[in-house]
């Protein structure tokens, strides 16, 4: 995968700069400016990284103390496509286990693995708290409820 | 059964969530209210309606609001959790999406309370449409001049950290930091985000502000318990007909709630059910005429904690689902305080061989003594609530670990 140059846009640096001054200090829009910097650069390499520790005027340390501790930033490129299955309790009492094994087979990856072709990064992620609709799974933005194998097979058919 | 609807009134109206379809049905008329009403005034009416937080712990919500320092005189912050993420729980993801304007005017009524010119709503990363939802009602209310007329709010997003939820973990995240919980004292209220007094309360709380000031304390107190005012949202999950959150007094009884979610599907006998969240303690079917306020599950050895209730029929495996809470815990602890990040570790390890059949039946005493050991010993209350699970998973239910023990 590669990755365009490392910079914020003129409009993307007036946002930071917008979301910077929301908080008493600059330093609270740290999460969502990495937000952006992931869905800009695809993931948060350790340019990206420096890139944005520069924008804060922080040290690159701080700024992978703090992408390394939350589930949502990537480090290593991802899929175009990020598949997540909840395998808490309430899903794994609805056969969350079952479904997993389903879309590692039709994937031909393991779980935390992306495809070769890069189309999908398939997780088993802690509660994603709608335990309603069990088993179920987040496709990116979305949230897919009440998953049983054919219904995610036809979830992955539209994944390009 | 169903007592009568409080936070979940707007839930059915068409376009719940646009600021035309609240007005029409009422709404931002208690902020109209509020804004006759000194301050204190309002603190006081939310502390004889006998709320208390609907996040977790339960502190009566007026009482927390009168820990601001009377004599400060810089900026307060009120910060909305919204990271809701304890395992069994989807009460506030619904709030956010079907009544986001229900909380914004919860958070201008208690700006005016805690005299906060600033409001951050901290929601978790991965509630991606819930964060649409209520960014557009935001949005809507500064159109309306509601807000940005002596009051601001920030939507901030997470980032995936259960530990978030906490709420000095989610000040430290708000700040631009890991989510590491803080050492209290200082209590928040006293130094809190950013280092001024803030204020934390859910997201379900601070919905149930604005029908306390239009129909005043009393009403919401005698919808309740003696320590305990109003509904709350109920998420019930697992081995149920009907799945789903269900709204009604406080008072109710874990039975009548399983009754009201259609009763226990799979085999249709009960085993065991968790009351309050994946941190709580675990019931057993005999266990279950506790009422579902904060004092009766206490009395009962347990916790209400967010009203995540998870049903398991008596097909379900005790320690197959001991694994899973426990392979929870270890990946979610925050590594900082000692007792929690070895234990949460090894336990999970333990809980995995027994379930894998090379237990030793030591190791059921080893589990037990280590998470005892640890209870009370960390910087927050996440190690207190993954001892819930452990102890009462082990000790209800031994036979059934003893059974997966090697001789």
């Amino acid at each position: 995968m590669t990755i365009a140059r490392v910079e914020f846009s003129s409009e993307q640096l007036a946002e930071v700069r917008r979301l910077q001054g929301l908080y008493p200090d600059t330093r609270g829009a740290l999460l969502p400016v990495l937000h952006m910097a992931q869905d800009t650069f695809g993931y948060v390499s350790l340019e990206v990284e420096a890139y944005v520790a520069g924008l804060f005027g922080l040290s690159p340390a701080h700024v992978h103390e703090v992408v390394t501790f939350y589930t949502l930033y990537f480090q290593q490129p991802k899929g175009r496509h990020v598949v997540a299955v909840c395998h808490n309790l309430s899903c794994h009492l609805a056969g969350a286990q079952d479904i997993l094994r389903h879309l590692e087979a039709r994937l031909g990856v393991q779980r935390g693995a992306t495809t070769e072709d890069g189309r999908v990064t398939l997780q088993a992620v802690e509660c994603l708290c709608a335990c309603e609709a069990a088993p179920m799974m987040q496709v990116d933005d979305r949230y897919e409820m009440n998953l049983t194998p054919d219904k995610c097979d036809r979830i992955l058919r539209d994944l390009r | 059964m169903m007592a009568e609807l409080v936070l979940m009134r707007n839930f059915d109206r068409s376009n719940s969530h646009t600021i035309s379809s609240y007005r029409s049905a009422g709404g931002y008329a208690a902020w109209e209210k509020a804004k006759t009403l000194e301050p204190a005034a309002i603190t006081d009416e939310v502390k004889k309606s006998n709320l208390r937080g609907l996040g977790g712990a339960g502190f009566p919500t007026g009482m927390k609001w009168s820990f601001i320092p009377k004599t400060h005189t810089g900026p307060v912050y009120l910060v909305v959790n919204a990271d809701e993420g304890e395992p069994g729980t989807f009460k506030d993801r619904y709030l956010l999406e079907r009544d986001p304007h229900a909380l914004i005017e919860g958070m201008l009524i208690t700006a005016r309370a805690i005299r906060s010119a600033l409001g951050f709503v901290y929601i978790r990363g991965e509630y991606v449409e819930p964060w649409r939802r209520f960014s557009a009602a935001v949005k809507e209310a500064y159109e309306a001049r509601l807000l940005g007329d002596g009051f601001d709010v920030v939507v901030h997003r997470g980032a995936g950290a259960y530990i978030c939820g906490e709420e000095t973990g989610l000040l430290s995240s708000l700040e631009g930091k890991k989510g590491w919980p803080k050492i209290k004292p200082p209590f928040p209220a006293i130094k809190g985000a950013f280092g001024q007094p803030t204020i934390v309360n859910n997201v379900e709380t601070l919905c149930c502000v604005p029908p306390i000031i239009e129909r005043g304390a009393a009403w919401f107190a005698g919808l309740g318990t003696k320590t305990q005012g109003g509904t709350r949202m109920y998420s019930v999950s697992g081995r149920v007909k009907k799945p789903g959150v269900y709204e009604t007094s406080v008072s109710i009884t874990l039975r009548q709630l399983i009754e009201l979610a259609g009763g226990v599907s799979g085999t249709g006998r009960l085993k065991a059910v968790v009351p309050g969240g994946g941190s709580a303690a675990i019931l057993t079917a005999d266990e279950i005429d506790v009422t579902m306020d904060v004092d009766g599950c206490k009395n009962a050895g347990t916790m209400i904690g967010s009203a995540g209730v998870i049903v398991m029929d008596e097909s379900v495996s005790i320690p197959e689902a001991l694994l899973v809470l426990a392979r929870f815990y270890a990946h979610e602890s925050c590594g900082q305080c000692t007792p929690c990040r070895e234990s949460t570790g090894w336990i999970e390890k333990m809980v995995h061989r027994i379930v894998d059949g090379h237990g030793r039946k030591d190791d059921l005493d080893t589990i037990l003594d280590v998470a005892k050991r640890g209870g009370g010993t960390t910087i927050c209350a996440f190690y207190d609530g993954a001892i819930g699970p452990y102890i009462s998973y082990v000790e209800k239910f031994r036979g059934e670990f003893e059974a997966l023990c090697r001789p």
